[in-house]
Order: C-alpha cells, then sequence, then structure tokens
C-alpha cells in the first residue's frame, strides 16, 4: 500500500438484507493502487455477498460505492466492467467449447469492421498470444480450453480480465481446485499483475496464501467489519481469533468418549468409484459414531458418498450395514436400508425448490403417507408441520416454496426430509457451506443429537475448524486414497493438512 | 416501483388496443376478438391471488359470450355438440402430451402415430377381417409399444425427447404410407363395426361420446397427477431430476411411464379420429395434431421446462383452442387467420400466466421477509450469545 495515494475503490457503509438474514451491515472496503487485499471470513460472512454488490451482480440496500473518488452505480457485470473492476468467480466462466483466443476476447472481439462485423482472426490470435505471454503461459492461443487443466483454464480467465483492462480484479476462492504448484503459479501471476499496478481483491479460506501475499487482511464476520490486519501483522492465529470471535469449543457440544467399540457397525470395503477406479476405499463407523471426512476439493470424497448412496455407479464395493450385506445399487436401495445422503448442493440436489416445503419433506417417504397409491393429504400436512416444529425451520408456512428460504433453513429441510424416515446412517456433505452462523451451530448440535440416537454419521467438511469439532474420528482422503484415519487423540490441523496433501499421517 | 411498471404496461395495452382497433376497421371480427382479450387478461391481472385455471375459465367464458353475441348460430344444439366432439377427440390425446410435457420432455409423432394407427385399424377390421377387441388391443399395443421406445430411447440413451420423437413423426408418417401403397384407407359402409362409430359420433343423453370419454379419463388422470404418489413423482422429477433421484425416485420409470400413458390417450384417440373422418388419408390425416395438442397444454398452463401443469388447464386449454377455431368461423374471419388467432391467443396467455407465476411469488417472498423480520430473535442461544459479541 502507498500511503501517500487515494484509494483506488472505497466502499463504505454497504449493507444487504437477504430473507431471513442480514447478510451486510454497514461494511466498509478500501483497496489501494497494487494492493493485495484479502478479504476473510469465515463461510457466510459476507465476503461473496460484498464482492458480488461489487461486480454488480447483486444490489445494495445501502451505502456507497466509489472508484477513484467518485460514487458509482453498479448494477451489472457489465457496468462494473466500465469502471474496469473484473470479477473472476470461485466457479469457472470460460467457455470450453472455444478456443483460449476466443475466450479471451469474448464480447471484444476486434472486427474487420464493415456491415458484418467479420472477426478480426488473426488479429485476435496474435494479441491473445500477447497476453497469454505476458501471463508467462506458454500456450497457444489457438489451443481448445477443453484440453486444458482446471488451472490453466482459470489462468485463461485471468488472462481474459487483463485484456479487459481490469485495474480492480476480484478473486472468489481462486484456489479452491488448484493443486499445490498450480497454486504457486496462481500467486506467482498476482505477484506480477501487482507489479503491472492492479489491484487485486483476494478471497481465501487458505490462510497460509493469506500470509504470503496478502499487503492488507480485511475481515468480516457475520455480516460486519471487525477489523483489518497490516502487512507486519497477517499471522494465521490472529485471523483465526478475528474470523471466529470465540473460542472454537462453544460452537461444538462433545459427547465424551468416542463410540469406536463398534467400529464395524457400518462398513464400505473396496469401494472403487469412477473417478479413482484404481484406489479401493475402505471405512468403517460404529453406531452413533461421527466419522469426519477431510481432504482438498477434489480428492474423492463427494464420489465417495454418492457411491455408497447409489447415486454414481460403483465399480466394486461391498457395504455392510449391521452384520448384513447390501447391495446398493440405486438411491432406492440405500434409502430402504435406512442409508441416506445430505448432498453437497442442496439447491439442485437437495431440494426441488419450486416445490415447497412439505412437498419436500415428504418426497423419499412419499408412500408412507399414501394408501392405495394415493396420498393422504392430512398425514402429509401433519408430517410435514410436525418437522419443522422439530428442527425449527424457519417459515410462516410448510406451503412456502423452498427457494424463498434462506440457505440454512433450505439445507434442515433437506435435513427433514431423511429424519421424517427414521435414518441409520446419515452422509453429510459440506452441510454447512453457504449458510449463517445460527443454522450452522443448530446442524452442528442436530449432527450430535443423531449420534446419540445411535444413528451412524459421516460428515464431509473442507472446514478445518468444523471436521476437528464435530467428529469422534476423522477420516482424511487424498486424490482418492483414504491416506489416513485420526482418533481424537491425534486430532490437530497440522495433522489433517498433512494426510490431505498426501504426506503420511 | 412497481407502480411504474403497472402503467408501463397499460400503455402497452393501449397501443396494442389501439393497432388491433385499426386492424378490425380494415379486417373485421378479429381485431374486436383480440382487444376484448387482452382487457380481459388485464383485468384477471388485476385480480388478488387467482388461480391460473380460474383465470382460464373466465377467459374461456368470455370468448364463448362475445361469440354467442356477434352469431346466435354458436349455441345452436348442432354447433355446441359438434365443439364438444372436437373437444372430446383432441382433448384425451392432449392430456397425454401435458404429462409428457411435465416430464421436461415433448411428444410430436402423436399425428403421425394416429394416422399409422388410423390405416392399420381400417386393414385390421376391413381387410384382415380381426374381432373389433382385438383391433382396439392392436391399437393400443402399437401406441403404447411405440411410446415405451421413446421413454427407454430418452431414458436409457439419454437422448433428447424432441429428436427422438421427431425421428417417430418422420417414421410413423412415412410407414403408414408404405404400408397403405399411399392409398386413403377407410371404413365405408362397412357392418359391424357400429360400436366403434358410437364412439366417435354417437351421443350419451345428447353428449357426444368423445367428451364423455374425455371426462371420464380426466377425472382418472385429474386424481392420477393431483393426489396419487405417481403423480407427485412425475413432478418432482419435470421440475429437478437430480433432486428427484437424490430422494430416491426411480426418474427412468416415471418418465417412461408418461410416455406409455400418453401413447394410450393417441390410441384412444386415434381411434376417434379414424371414425370421425371415416377415411384415413396416410399423407394427411392427423397432420400437425401433435401441436394443438402442445398448444392446448402450454395454453393451460404447463410449461415446456417441465414440472408444471394440471389436468384442468390442458382440457380448458383444449376447449379454448376448439372454441377459437369455431369463432374463426362463425364470425367470418378469413380461415386463412385460424392459425393466426389460435397463435396471438396462445401468445397473450402464456404471457399473463408470466406475470401471475411472478406476482404470486413476489407475495410469498414478501411474507418470507416479513416473517424473517418478526423472527429475527435466533432461537438458538449460541448463535444470541454470539451475535451479541460481535458489537465489539
Amino acid at each position: 500500500m502507498n500511503p501517500d495515494s487515494s484509494p483506488v475503490l472505497l466502499m463504505k457503509g454497504i449493507s444487504k438484507r437477504f430473507p431471513g438474514v442480514m447478510a451486510l451491515d454497514d461494511v466498509s472496503l478500501e483497496v489501494y493502487p497494487a494492493e493485495v487485499v484479502a478479504l476473510i471470513g469465515e463461510n457466510g460472512a459476507g465476503k461473496s455477498t460484498l464482492m458480488k454488490i461489487l461486480g454488480g451482480v447483486i444490489e445494495k440496500d445501502s451505502g456507497s460505492v466509489r472508484v477513484d473518488g467518485q460514487e458509482v452505480l453498479i448494477r451489472s457485470p457489465r457496468e462494473a466492467s466500465l469502471y474496469r473492476i473484473e470479477f473472476i468467480h470461485q466457479e469457472l466462466s470460460v467457455l470450453d467449447n472455444l478456443d483460449i483466443g476466443a475466450n479471451i476476447f469474448l464480447r471484444r472481439e476486434p472486427t474487420r469492421g464493415g456491415p458484418l462485423k467479420l472477426i478480426d482472426r488473426k488479429r485476435l490470435y496474435r494479441e491473445a498470444d500477447s497476453v497469454l505471454e505476458k501471463l508467462g503461459l506458454n500456450l497457444s492461443s489457438r489451443t481448445p480450453l477443453s484440453k486444458l487443466s482446471i488451472a490453466q483454464q482459470q489462468l485463461v480467465e485471468i488472462a481474459r480480465s487483463i485484456n479487459a483492462g481490469a485495474r480492480i480484479l476480484i478473486m472468489d476462492e481462486p484456489t479452491s481446485s488448484l493443486t499445490l504448484t498450480e497454486t504457486r503459479l496462481l500467486l506467482e501471476t498476482i505477484r506480477d499483475l501487482k507489479a503491472h499496478g492492479v489491484s487485486i481483491i483476494y478471497i481465501s479460506h487458505r490462510l497460509d496464501e493469506v500470509e504470503e501475499i496478502a499487503d492488507r487482511a480485511v475481515v468480516l464476520r457475520d455480516g460486519r467489519n471487525v477489523g483489518s490486519l497490516e502487512r507486519g501483522e497477517i499471522k494465521r492465529d490472529r485471523m483465526v481469533r478475528m474470523m471466529v470471535g470465540r473460542d472454537l469449543q462453544d460452537f461444538f457440544v462433545h459427547a465424551e468418549g468416542a463410540r469406536i467399540g463398534n467400529g464395524d457397525w457400518f462398513s464400505v470395503r473396496n469401494l472403487r468409484t469412477l473417478k479413482y477406479p484404481q484406489h479401493a476405499v475402505s471405512l468403517s463407523v460404529g453406531k452413533g459414531e461421527v466419522m469426519g471426512l477431510a481432504g482438498l476439493v477434489g480428492a474423492g470424497r463427494s464420489e465417495l458418498a454418492r457411491a455408497v448412496f447409489g447415486v454414481d455407479e460403483s465399480l466394486a464395493s461391498d457395504i455392510n450395514l449391521a452384520g448384513r450385506s447390501l447391495n446398493i445399487r440405486s438411491p432406492q436401495d440405500a434409502i430402504e436400508e435406512g442409508i441416506y445422503l445430505v448432498p453437497e448442493d442442496r439447491r439442485s440436489s437437495g431440494l426441488v425448490v419450486d416445490f415447497n416445503v412439505r412437498e419436500n419433506i415428504t418426497l423419499p417417504g412419499l408412500e408412507r403417507y399414501a394408501t392405495a397409491k394415493l396420498i393422504n393429504s392430512a398425514k402429509e400436512a401433519a408430517v410435514a408441520k410436525e418437522m419443522c416444529r422439530k428442527i425449527n425451520i424457519k417459515t410462516p408456512t410448510p406451503e412456502m416454496r423452498a427457494a424463498n428460504l434462506s440457505g440454512g433453513n433450505q439445507q434442515k429441510v433437506v435435513l427433514a426430509k431423511w429424519l421424517a424416515l427414521s435414518p441409520k446412517v446419515l452422509i453429510f456433505d459440506d452441510p454447512t457451506r453457504g449458510i449463517d452462523v445460527g443454522a450452522k451451530a443448530e446442524i452442528y448440535s442436530l449432527i450430535r443429537d443423531l449420534a446419540a440416537e445411535g444413528v451412524s454419521l459421516i460428515v464431509i467438511s473442507s472446514e478445518m475448524e468444523e471436521v476437528l469439532g464435530i467428529s469422534d474420528r476423522i477420516a482424511v482422503m487424498h486424490e482418492g486414497k483414504i491416506t489416513g484415519i485420526l482418533s481424537r487423540a491425534e486430532f490437530s490441523e497440522e495433522a489433517v493438512m498433512r494426510l490431505a496433501t498426501g504426506g503420511k499421517g | 416501483m412497481s407502480m411504474k411498471k403497472e402503467i408501463r404496461l397499460l400503455i402497452l395495452l393501449l397501443v396494442l388496443g389501439a393497432n388491433v382497433y385499426r386492424a378490425y376497421s380494415a379486417g373485421g371480427a378479429f381485431g374486436i376478438v383480440i382487444s376484448v382479450l387482452i382487457i380481459v387478461v388485464f383485468i384477471i391481472y388485476r385480480l388478488e391471488g387467482i388461480k391460473k385455471e380460474a383465470g382460464l375459465s373466465i377467459l374461456l367464458l368470455v370468448l364463448c359470450t362475445i361469440v354467442a353475441i356477434y352469431n346466435p348460430k354458436f349455441l345452436q344444439a348442432i354447433n355446441l355438440q359438434n365443439l364438444a366432439r372436437q373437444i372430446g377427440a383432441f382433448g384425451i390425446f392432449s392430456i397425454g402430451l401435458g404429462l409428457v410435457i411435465i416430464t421436461g420432455g415433448i411428444e410430436l409423432s402423436v399425428g403421425s402415430m394416429m394416422a399409422l394407427l388410423g390405416v392399420l385399424l381400417s386393414m385390421m377390421l376391413t381387410e384382415w377381417g380381426w374381432a373389433i377387441p382385438l383391433a382396439i388391443l392392436g391399437c393400443f399395443a402399437v401406441a403404447m409399444s411405440l411410446d415405451f421406445m421413446h421413454g427407454l430411447l430418452i431414458t436409457r440413451m439419454n437422448m433428447q425427447p424432441f429428436i427422438v420423437t421427431l425421428c417417430g413423426l418422420l417414421f410413423y408418417r412415412g410407414l403408414a404410407r408404405f404400408i397403405t401403397k399411399d392409398e386413403t384407407k377407410g371404413f365405408g359402409t362397412v357392418g359391424g363395426l357400429d360400436s366403434l362409430r358410437y364412439l366417435a359420433n354417437g351421443n350419451l343423453f345428447g353428449i357426444p361420446m368423445p367428451f364423455v370419454l374425455l371426462i371420464i379419463i380426466s377425472l382418472i388422470t385429474w386424481v392420477l397427477l393431483h393426489w396419487s404418489v405417481y403423480g407427485r413423482y412425475l413432478f418432482a422429477t419435470g421440475r429437478n431430476a437430480e433432486a428427484a433421484r437424490y430422494a430416491g425416485i426411480n426418474t427412468r420409470r416415471i418418465i417412461t411411464m408418461a410416455y406409455v400413458i400418453s401413447g394410450a390417450l393417441t390410441a384412444i384417440s386415434g381411434i376417434i379420429f379414424a371414425f370421425y373422418t371415416n377415411s384415413v388419408s396416410p399423407a394427411n390425416h392427423g397432420n400437425a395434431y401433435e401441436l394443438y395438442g402442445i398448444a392446448a397444454a402450454v395454453l393451460g398452463g404447463c410449461s415446456l421446462r417441465g414440472g408444471e401443469g394440471s389436468i384442468i388447464g390442458i382440457v380448458i386449454g383444449t376447449a379454448l383452442l376448439q372454441v377459437l377455431r369455431n369463432l374463426v368461423n362463425l364470425l367470418g374471419i378469413p380461415s386463412s387467420l385460424d392459425f393466426a388467432v389460435m397463435g396471438a391467443v396462445i401468445l397473450i396467455g402464456v404471457m399473463a400466466d408470466q406475470i401471475f407465476a411472478e406476482r404470486r411469488n413476489r407475495r410469498q417472498v414478501i411474507l418470507m421477509r416479513e416473517s424473517a423480520r418478526a423472527d429475527m430473535r435466533p432461537a438458538n442461544p449460541i448463535a444470541a450469545d454470539h451475535s451479541g459479541g460481535t458489537g465489539e
């Protein structure tokens, strides 16, 4: 940061309310030229919302945004582009049916002029090549995007922003699907961009990256500013303390004495998923035990969960529950046995968002609320109402469309579907992603309650605090293999991280 | 904000109305029909909380009233009977198409399939000397197994419904023409077929048989769609197949079933149409009927995105379309405008429906916000404790 210069971006007093949750409450952020500002906070702290407001994806309720001291109104990504603000989303937004050049110049194609607006291909590829060179990418801009790795595609996306003349670059979790070497390359690129005078707002959960790259770290918690750290102060411990704002232990109600006595109540042996057919995975969970499943994104955890639930085909598997061997080939089979999955993406897989809460809750067990295949409405409504009450789903009526609920309440609806059917084994895939802190705590206590009732739980989580807090044991995966299983005594962030990155336990 | 929007809409309607009036002075009743419809849609739009089907029924009633005022012949028994017969014959297969559309699919081969069934029926009865029950069974078997095949291709081979059934449209038409050597087949005055003739041309207490059949079939499918487990699964699958699969629904079977049901209903309509026309020209019989069905379903509130629709809506949609065709005749509108009238009305209907849906959802969102405000204090002590600690 250069204290003499004036900020290139100044966001002040930004507030935004979503149904049921105050996403941002009087948040401010300033960014100076050629500065890397890390924006950190827990999931649901409001980082993404703030950046979506800056990027013109959503509108703020109140507050002001100034670029170069001028107050601006950004209502669409296109308008953000006018102020040379570019947003690189967590999900790639490149088109993999086109080549690199076409992606870099999308919406800005150089033309030969004339009424037909023919694309000047020669110029396009020449200029695209020079952008790639500037970023140190040793590729021809005629390469189809589908031939590139995820990391390379991400660099193409950055190249596109640079080519658009970006002065402020927003990066939302850019390394979440990258390997360590790829991450190195990206951080290198960021330093490069900084040297060229570009300001970067860097959102990441990976605090070691923040320590390494950020000039300043701005911390958000529950939609508010909690402070900012200057270069020398950016240390992991301080960041965590500010992000969490309390002792982690408050969050997790622990059942003392993990139940590993009957560790084989539910077991999966030699399961091979389609993604990692070369590795046979085995895992067993005791009755009433919470098995955390940690690992980096892409380690094969979700694939394992989907294969156990029968949504994905598995090449070979041997699944046992309470001493009985099961043949699970479809979700119907799994549900029949009382094995349920709360999937990763609740909006596309967990819920029919256009259905109301009642219809969603009763969907998997509908036949139980039917006589002669005709739905017994009174019975159905009673079940829905009972579940809403039992796990505190905040909705004025069970007839509310699920789409209108907040993330946390939507997740509770997904849970209610399965709780109504008395689960034996419940698999959670990242159950608290993107939901607010209150709902998170409720879900943790639900998980503990279920364990106490004797349900076996497998909880996939990408949040270190969560997986350490909630689990009785933790299995860690790396590139399709289980690299180690930790018991409570062995729990530590370092141990999990080491196994997750392929190191030896 | 919303005020502005409504003023914009009103101006748009006025401009449209003025144009329509000009069209009327130049072209006759067509203009007046469209402008009255627009006004009715606008009035319905102003009514809060009205159901889709109720709105459609009002539209239908108003339309009938206009036609009756302009031409009293509309209310003559013979015209009403004819209208009901058409509504029955078209309504039956439209329900099948509606079910397919609710899965998010489409069935384009209905018209061709009817041509194939028509010529087969004629050949079975007049050339091969099959007994009537056997011939009917034959029709059902052909239609249902062809549609079963469509279902398998769509769910097992992951082919797109549009393409599978487009190929069906071409293939069955060709097949019908080939097996008949492109000759028109019919029933002429062949004896012993009275029961089937009655099905198409007879009346029960003055009500045309196809209409009676439609009522029975819509009752059965209404229960199936809106009260049965299968119906709920159908909506879930059509709206979000992935979530339905995660909820343990066998989505392949649900979708295939919808096609097979559509096949069975096509067979019933096919038999009716064959005897209604009494002669089946393999090249023209049933041409573009699938489009009437799709139009009726869409007008009746089915969304081509899937997961939306109702039996009552489809039936009223069919009725609307047939009244429109009748109106073109009775009001002396050039019959060349037949399709234009239908196109315009469907467009207006679907547009209005879109606006209703948005309003309905807005109301829910407002309700949600209000209840969230009333409920700001978190119930969980941990969360409450925590939000108290952030003020530092």
